[in-house]
């Protein structure tokens, strides 16, 4: 998975064709460290059909901010640069592969 | 992946304490966690009131510590989250949401609670977008900004102090008249002395608006019935809990709010099913009085245990006829009968065994055979009860209760 940061996102998420997933995670947040695996577990399956992106929020807050985040852990479907969906704090990774065919 | 001894569902401070105490007795141990283990407790920063941290300790910081210490003692912690448990078999059996059936003997509840949501227009449509329950998880995206507070009990109080590490400006919401707060003296007065905490007393939350995030909240007054309006960037609820007993169906008895019944050994209406932790009917719901749940749990779950296997190996088990006697040491007519009865059995000869059962180390089987004074001996063929006797034991009675017995057997095996 590929982190990104406030350098890096514009060109890496918001101007990429096609779908990118991000990871809004950080240091402090043990829920983000414990689904970690899954996400990267989806990342290899979905490696040819989407973009993954994990964003530490720490150091990028304002960033997190301007992509309207503002809790942990959160997952955002961005498509051609366009947010097109989101899971917050209470989800599951089955509902955040459906989505992810949904948009593929 | 075979039977376990212990069960323990939810990976909070109860459940690892459980955990702790059930591996170190060496019970094959797991304990089935749908998240990070940690529970709530893993979701305050500062914990000053666990005995044996003056000057306080961190929340995650004690809880991996747990962790760590139940995987030392050999419990294997999964991540797992149960969705159903059937207890009507010999083996507790115990589904999870990933398809496995776990089964085990003795099943410890530990599975918590979660934060009560006021349900409140638009608190569920921003919840991660600046509505928060966990202060530890979110804090520092408020860095400089302003948030509310809602509620006034301990958890309320003390995050909102640790908010104004973050915030600029924390307000707390109150219901109750001005200077009425539901929680500890001292965290009252932190909260009063500092000058970052702004009070809103006699007062709801209405609603939290925004465009996309949180912008502002309506409040109102319960004096004047008036509504305002103050601009925020967070909403932060702590307005109690609620347990987390859904997936329990109706295998254990709880009270009307979904609280699990269990007596002061954590026992719960089924037989090797405890309770323990915040899940559970109790006065205070701390981390310390969660740890000392899962102590008292894994400690009668292990005597459970011993008991079953006791009396499954030594009376259910045995081919022939098993004489139980019910006595005690510290009572003399108890102990004339077990003399009178191991002089009848060794004339008796092979095929009818004595087992003697000390009433003070065996609360379960003492209740499932109904036995309420001593001595008391009961009669066992192919693991049923067939006869009882009890108050004076004779060797002529016990004699003839078995010539009884052995015409009873002989004639069940012509049939
Ligand atoms: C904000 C806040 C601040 C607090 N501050 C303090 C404090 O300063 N001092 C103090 O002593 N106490 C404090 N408490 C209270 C303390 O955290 C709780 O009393 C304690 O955590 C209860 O422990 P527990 O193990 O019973 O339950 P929980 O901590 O709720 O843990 C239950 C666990 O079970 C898991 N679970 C639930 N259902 C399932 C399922 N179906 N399958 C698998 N796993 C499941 C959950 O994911 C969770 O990890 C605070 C609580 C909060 C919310």
């Amino acid at each position: 998975m590929l982190a990104v940061d406030k350098e890096n996102f514009e060109a890496e998420v918001l101007q990429h064709q096609g779908i990118v997933v991000v990871d809004f995670w950080s240091q402090k947040c043990e829920p983000c460290k414990a689904i970690m695996p899954e996400v990267e577990e989806l990342a290899t399956k979905y490696e040819s059909k989407a973009k993954f992106c994990k964003l530490d929020t720490g150091g990028n807050r304002r960033l997190a901010i301007s992509q309207k985040v503002l809790g942990l852990p959160t997952i955002v479907f961005y498509k051609d640069g366009e947010k097109v969906a989101e899971f917050s704090k209470e989800f599951s990774m089955e509902e955040v592969e459906n989505k992810l065919q949904e948009l593929i | 992946m075979g039977i376990y001894d212990l069960l323990i569902i939810g990976g909070g401070p109860a459940g690892l304490a459980a955990g702790i105490y059930g591996a170190r007795a060496r019970l094959k141990t797991v304990i089935l966690e749908k998240g990070s283990p940690g529970g709530q407790a893993a979701t305050t920063e500062e914990l000053e009131n666990y005995p044996g941290f003056p000057g306080g300790t961190t929340g995650p910081g004690l809880m991996k510590a747990m962790a760590e210490h139940a995987r030392d003692f050999g419990a294997d912690i999964k991540k797992e989250e149960v969705v159903d448990i059937n207890l009507s078999g010999e083996t507790k059996v115990v589904v999870t949401k990933s398809g496995t059936e776990y089964r085990a003997r003795a099943l410890v509840l530990a599975s918590g609670a979660h934060p009560r949501s006021l349900n409140i227009k638009g608190e569920k449509d921003f919840i991660g977008k600046g509505v928060s329950y966990c202060a530890t998880c979110d804090a520092d995206f408020f860095e400089d900004l302003d948030v509310v507070v809602v509620g006034s009990g301990d958890a309320a109080v003390e995050e909102a102090i640790y908010l104004t590490k973050f915030a600029s400006k924390v307000s707390m919401i109150v219901i109750h008249d001005q200077g009425i707060l539901d929680c500890n003296k001292l965290s009252a007065e932190r909260a009063f002395s500092n000058p970052k905490i702004h009070w809103i007393w006699s007062s709801v939350l209405e609603e939290v608006k925004g465009d996309g995030i949180v912008e502002k909240v309506a409040i109102k007054n319960l004096k004047t019935g008036k509504l305002s309006e103050i601009e925020t960037n967070g909403v932060f609820f702590f307005v109690g809990t609620v347990p987390n007993t859904g997936f329990l169906q109706d295998e254990v008895v709880l009270d009307e709010k979904g609280y699990i019944i269990t007596n002061e050994r954590m026992e719960t209406s089924a037989p090797g099913v405890y309770a323990v932790g915040d899940a559970r009917v109790k006065y205070l719901r701390q981390v310390v009085t969660a740890a000392a749940d899962g102590a008292v749990a894994a400690v009668a779950a292990e005597r459970y245990l011993a008991e079953e296997e006791f009396l499954k190996k030594q009376v259910l088990d045995f081919a022939g006829v098993v004489i139980t006697v019910f006595w005690s040491p510290m009572n003399e007519d108890s102990i004339a009968a077990v003399a009178c009865l191991e002089k009848v059995v060794q004339e008796l000869g092979d095929n009818i065994k004595l087992v003697k059962i000390d009433v003070s180390r065996s609360e379960m089987t003492n209740k499932r055979y109904h036995v309420t004074s001593i001595p008391a001996v009961l009669f066992f063929v192919n693991g049923e009860v067939v006869a009882r006797s009890s108050g004076e034991i004779t060797a002529s009675d016990v004699k003839e209760q078995i010539e009884a017995l052995n015409k009873y057997t002989r004639g069940l095996s012509h049939c």
